[in-house]
């Protein structure tokens, strides 16, 4: 057991992906995510990485993808206009599977919107964004405590998976301070990328051995000489129009993450071997929710939360058999619908589903949404 | 005393934002739960400014404050904004200067010169963030004197140690009379 410390959202985010073992930060600082790369200049050097400000959020990521590409564990900072300025260098570490940390504070939009107010309007972006068929992981934290923790899973996933992974925090998160115990190092896990040990030139970049999750990455530098490009290619790394190619390098995108659903969905619950109606919710908006229930509960009412902290791949199976024992689902988000339609998708006519949503830079009040529970 | 929600409201630029995260690290030097936000304008200074601490024994769901317990408020902007939403339990700091606006529901009122005291007492106006901060504890009883300057410390510049436990005394001082006179 650590100390308790107090501590903002943002600042565990930084404290988190250092435990994690990010050395690299870049980014282009905006509000309501900038204290991520504020404490990211300050502490990095102390930790022997480093930290630049690029130019703009495009070139951010842009190196941040370089740097993991040369082996270092990195991660870039923005919020909604930035997010959306980084979303084809997202698809590229995507298609090339480069890991990589990609945190958006999400503040009210669109365009420059609100921005020092809360939102979860990018959730749709965050699945999306990025052009093309493509897998995703998106994580949202809705304590500080949760922040740091799900931080260093983020880039667990990003190293085990190759791939990007998406830390959807919001205002509310963000910028809010809390006492939150720091683990010591030994309890932490830490995941790094399957890598080559020495240079072979016959050695193909993209070929998987077997029983491989992922093909095993070569540091830029190290003497390995390889081709990386965001075209559609084969094991040798070179780009391809073949249809047959084509076909297994994107069954193999998608497959690496959904054949490993279940150990990659993490969701939280409560209350729910009795519920009649489930608020469904992720991120801050489950601060208000848990308030909310535990109202609920004291009224006589049968309420209970489903939460996922992991929202993509969106926890469909686990969902649609709650659908089946509730008799409402009530979504509370701070958008205008968005992982509503997800809900909606999945649960069917299993059961009701109503909708508690802002997006007008307010806060949903508990009483808002238990306004709509007792709405029978 | 089981549930706190204080708001501290003033101009951008007065501190009234660390005044509130000094509060709450003093709170969980005590224990205790907390939960600390903020919401300010996109400019930094001159804007107005509102930071919120919740202190509670329980954990905490929601973050923001939504009754508050306690309200100060350093312009008369900041005041007129936020006091005529508190209701009649909660207690009002203000800064003498600052005249109570009509309809204010809240029965007592505690009027003292933060910004003068901090000004020509400590000899710096930027103190008043910390003078309010010695008030506030004094009148709430959030924590004793010593946890509450070791939050202070936490979370001052290096070097200004001297000046800002002074304004700490001064604030707890002028708190202090106020109780006296108005024996509680």
């Amino acid at each position: 057991m650590g100390d308790v410390v107090l501590m903002q959202g943002n600042e565990a985010c930084v404290e988190g992906a250092l435990a994690a073992g990010m050395r690299l930060y870049a980014g282009y600082p905006i509000t309501p995510s900038t204290e991520i790369a504020e404490l990211s200049a300050l502490r990095l050097p102390q930790e022997g990485g480093k930290f630049i400000q690029m130019e703009d959020e495009i070139a951010s990521i842009a190196c941040a993808i370089g740097a993991s590409v040369a082996g270092v564990k990195s991660m870039t900072a923005t919020s909604g206009p930035g997010f959306s300025l980084k979303q084809e260098n997202l698809g590229y570490a995507v298609l090339a599977e480069i890991p990589l940390v990609v945190v958006d504070v999400q503040r009210m939009g669109p365009s420059t919107g609100m921005p020092t107010s809360p939102s979860q309007g990018d959730m749709m972006m965050a699945r999306w964004g990025t052009h093309g068929d493509h897998p995703i992981i998106a994580i949202c934290p809705s304590s500080v405590k949760e922040t740091y923790d799900l931080t260093i899973r983020a880039f667990n996933l990003s190293e085990k998976y190759r791939t990007p992974v998406l830390l959807m925090m919001d205002e509310l998160v963000g910028h809010l301070r809390e006492g939150m115990e720091l683990p010591d190092k030994e309890d932490i896990t830490i995941v790094d990328r399957p890598t080559v040990k020495y240079p072979d030139p016959k050695r193909l970049p993209y070929h998987m051995k077997k029983g491989q999750l992922v093909p095993e990455m070569a540091p830029f530098g190290m003497g390995q000489r390889y081709n990386i490009t965001g075209l559609i290619h084969d094991e040798s790394g070179f780009p391809t129009n073949s249809i047959e190619e084509a076909e297994k390098m994107m069954n193999r995108l998608m497959h690496k993450i959904s054949d490993n659903y279940e150990k990659i969905k993490d969701y939280v619950t409560e209350n729910l071997e009795d519920a009649d109606v489930v608020i469904f919710c992720y991120g801050g908006t489950a601060r208000a929710a848990q308030t909310a229930m535990e109202m609920a509960r004291e009224k006589g009412l049968k309420v209970g939360i489903f939460r996922p902290r992991t929202v993509w791949p969106f926890p469909e199976k686990e969902l649609e058999e709650l659908s089946r024992k509730v008799k409402r689902i009530v979504v509370a988000e701070h958008n205008y619908g968005q992982m509503l339609l997800e809900v909606q998708r999945v649960v069917k006519n299993n059961c009701i589903v109503g909708f508690v949503g802002k997006w007008n830079g307010g806060v949903i009040t508990p009483q808002e949404i238990l306004a709509k529970i007792e709405e029978a | 005393m089981n549930r706190q929600e204080l708001r501290l409201a003033g101009s951008g630029g007065q501190g009234v934002i660390l005044a509130s995260v000094i509060l709450a690290e003093a709170a969980l030097i005590s224990g205790r739960f907390t939960a600390q936000s903020q919401s300010y304008g996109p400019e930094a200074r001159g804007g107005s400014c509102k930071a919120e601490t919740l202190i509670s024994d329980q954990p905490i769901g929601f973050t923001k404050v939504q009754n508050p317990t306690f309200l100060m408020a350093l312009t008369q902007k900041s005041l007129d904004k936020y006091g005529p939403g508190v209701d009649e339990n909660c207690l009002v700091l203000i800064d003498s200067a600052l005249t109570a606006p009509e309809g204010m529901k809240a029965k007592t009122v505690v009027s003292l010169p933060i910004l003068d005291t901090a000004r020509n007492t400590v000899g710096r106006l930027q103190t008043a963030n910390i003078v309010a901060v010695g008030c506030i504890n004094e009148l709430l009883g959030i924590t004793d004197h010593e946890s509450m300057s070791k939050a202070v410390l936490m979370h001052i510049p290096k070097g200004t140690d001297k000046l800002n436990m002074k304004a700490l005394e001064e604030g707890t001082k002028l708190a202090k009379a106020w109780l006296e006179e108005n024996k509680r």
